[in-house]
């Protein structure tokens, strides 16, 4: 196998215990694998991010908020989004590597389960999606790409209605911008969005509404990134 | 059956470039004459190209853009037609929402816009571009000794009469750019299009001031990753070889420079690149001071026309490397300690003013070495440099400039930089990094300024290899001949 970042050749030890239980083959080299900080211990309870607080300041801004306040349950974010997670991400959506994708597969299904092993099997998951524009730009949606990845059936009940980019905004123009989903039909169960990226937690909280206001009961968010 | 197989096996070493269209469509009609040259000899993904939908399939219907198939499937592989990449580990499938179907893409060109398997690349196959003929483009007004004359002469004449290849072997210091004026101002008389291609985005920017300064009429590109206009499409083109990837037949002229160097001679994809960039009966020029064994081969068979310029533009000839045994020298180095016998030479050089260039194998030993070297030598102004060291283009400058007395590197800086007064060592010069070619450059880094064309070049190892053996023995065979020219 090869590293799916550097390229070079990923060797593996024999040893008695993998050839009786083989594991699944490594996606990443021993030196690019540590690059990716899973999130795990003192996280924000909503956020997930790093956080010394139980609830970081940023969540407290959205709970004090007539608007927002408990429109979204909590997110729950894979990796940091660190300098190589950014790169990988840069590559993998931009430049369109899918395969990329795969690197991310094992945790991210590992944390989803620890996460929402209880709600995951009512809920409905809904990748958030992208304008048409830019879907046939990317030639994929990376919201349902790792959807796809956790082993879970997920429906595509938003649609999307401005193609803005959100990398392209600051956060007071993320905060104050219009709503850019649409839902048809009612939604009674509770939803697990997915995205890539958490950065101001807006897009997950415009698509929160959304669903809220067709009847659906609580929305919580998993993405790749925090 | 059997003959896919075989076909499939043989395009691995063969590549052919038959699929390019050469078929100029007949259909008279008005076309602005800088259209025919922004797309001439281009390869390129629709993405690629500036034009609106509407015009775009104009130009389709009259025949002026052909599409060609873009990955080709073999009976076991794939080959992108726009990077010649034909590995399995870096083709892999996408559920596309262009087409709505699963397919492959090519991940090895991907930083250049993704190929996919769904989607044509476009070639112009239009009314072809003419390029303006002017008598005497070229300005610069320096002279050549002898023997780069020579080599001028013979290089003119290559790109005068075109479908040839000339290698152009030259010492490190041979003054290559200069001996290239004459045969491109030539071609450009002639109204050819001509590239030089090089390894390296310095290179390039370091190059185009001085080509501008020379050939001021003259339409010129720079292309590399990061430059600023990428439409490449002026009459000539110095680039990146990788900036290739989208030009398919569109030179009469080819100048590959340093074809032995690591880029070139380690990626498949580059020799498939430029050769496809040349046109049908193009002149390709390879310059190098280091020729690999493929291309010594072909010397020796007579399949490959060589022209030597075995003395350096300032006449001096090639300081030849020393080699000096240190027995425990793995063991010191590891504990970040120097041979005695380094501290030796240094109190004892011939010039103690000069500066200091200290090649090492690896990163880690680069950064680990400096500070007993500070200490040892009581040098203050010293310090590392690797690829991956972000402020790499300042502290050679410094070096330049002299605000540093010695700099300790990894290969990095083998070729391709001049500072004007340095001594040279390589410590454990034994490790497989540094092969014959690498050596040769190395030593080729002192005396290149005709005010000091001397300089003292050390290797410290500890078993004397093959690598620097032949290396030794190669300088001073192009000296031997140098000799004899002057």
């Amino acid at each position: 196998m090869k590293c799916l970042w550097c390229e070079d050749e990923i060797s593996m030890d024999i040893t008695w215990v993998n050839v009786f239980f083989p594991e699944p083959p490594k996606k990443l080299c021993p030196s690019c694998e540590p690059d990716l900080e899973p999130l795990k211990d003192s996280l924000c309870h909503r956020c997930s991010r790093k956080s010394d607080t139980s609830v970081c300041p940023d969540c407290e801004r959205w709970e004090h908020h007539p608007m927002w306040k408990g429109v979204l349950s909590f997110n729950r974010s894979v990796f940091s989004y660190n300098s190589t997670l950014q790169g990988m991400i840069a590559k993998w959506k931009y430049r369109g590597d899918y395969v990329l994708r795969e690197a991310f597969q094992e945790v991210s299904r590992t944390t989803f389960k620890q996460t929402f092993q209880q709600i995951a099997k009512e809920a409905i998951l809904v990748p958030i999606p992208l304008s048409e524009e830019r879907l046939y730009e990317r030639g994929f949606n990376q919201a349902e790409a790792i959807a796809d990845l956790l082993g879970h059936p997920f429906q595509q009940k938003l649609e999307r209605i401005d193609g803005g980019k959100q990398s392209k905004k600051s956060r007071k123009d993320r905060i104050t911008s219009e709503n850019p989903f649409r839902v048809e039909g009612s939604i009674n169960k509770p939803v697990i969005l997915i995205d890539d990226i958490y950065t101001t937690g807006i897009t997950v909280r415009h698509a929160a509404i959304r669903l809220k206001e067709v009847g659906c009961p609580t929305v919580y968010s998993f993405t790749l990134a925090r | 059956m059997f003959q896919k197989v075989f076909s499939s096996f043989q395009s691995l070493f063969n590549s052919s470039y038959d699929w390019i269209p050469t078929y100029t469509s007949q259909t008279s009609h008005q076309l602005d004459p800088s259209t025919s040259q922004l797309f001439a000899g281009k390869l390129l993904l629709r993405q690629d190209i500036p034009l609106d939908e509407q015009d775009f399939q104009a130009l389709c219907t009259m025949d002026y853009f052909q599409p060609v198939q873009a990955i080709v499937k073999h009976q076991f592989r794939f080959t992108c037609r726009r990077c010649g990449n034909n590995k399995k580990t870096l083709f892999s499938e996408i559920p596309c929402s262009r087409c709505h179907q699963r397919h492959v893409y090519c991940r090895k060109c991907i930083e250049m816009g993704r190929v996919l398997a769904c989607e044509p690349l476009y070639v112009w196959t239009g009314p072809t571009a003419e390029w303006e003929r002017q008598e005497t483009p070229c300005t610069w007004q320096g002279s050549l000794t002898n023997s780069q004359q020579q080599a001028s002469d013979r290089i003119t004449k290559a790109m005068v009469n075109g479908n040839e290849e000339l290698m152009v072997w030259a010492v490190c210091g041979a003054g290559k750019t200069e001996m290239l004026f004459e045969g491109i101002a030539a071609a450009i008389a002639q109204g050819k299009r001509v590239c030089l291609a090089t390894p390296r985005a310095d290179v390039v920017r370091e190059l185009l001031p001085r080509f501008q300064a020379s050939f001021p009429e003259t339409t010129m590109d720079g292309l590399y990753g990061g430059s600023e206009d990428k439409r490449g499409t002026a009459q000539l083109i110095l680039a990146t070889t990788h900036q290739l990837i989208r030009y398919a037949h569109a030179f009469d002229v080819v100048i590959i420079d340093e074809i032995d160097a690591f880029p070139y001679h380690g990626d498949p994809s580059l020799p498939f690149v430029t050769n496809r960039a040349a046109k049908r009966d193009a002149s390709m020029i390879y310059l190098t001071a280091t020729p690999r064994k493929q291309q010594k081969s072909r010397v020796q068979a007579n399949k490959l026309a060589t022209v030597f310029v075995p003395v350096r533009f300032h006449g001096h000839p090639l300081p030849a490397p020393k080699l000096h045994l240190c027995f425990s020298l793995q063991k010191q180095l590891k504990a970040a300690q120097l041979p005695e016998a380094l501290l030796k030479w240094y109190r004892k050089r011939v010039n103690p003013k000069r500066q200091l260039l200290i090649f090492v194998p690896t990163i880690e030993l680069a950064e680990k070495i400096v500070p007993t070297l500070a200490e040892k030598l009581s040098i203050s102004s010293i310090t590392s440099v690797h690829s991956s060291d972000p402020e790499r283009e300042t502290k050679v400058q410094q070096l330049r400039h002299k605000e540093i007395f010695v700099l300790v590197t990894t290969t990095i800086l083998e070729r391709g930089v001049t500072f004007p007064s340095v001594d040279v060592v390589v410590l454990d010069a034994g490790h497989r990094v540094f092969d014959e070619a690498a050596l040769v450059q190395i030593a080729g880094r002192a005396g290149r300024s005709p005010d000091d064309p001397t300089g003292e070049v050390i290797f410290f190892h500890d078993g004397r290899t093959n690598a620097m053996v032949e290396a030794v023995q190669s300088i001073k065979a192009m000296n031997k001949k140098g000799r004899t020219v002057k």
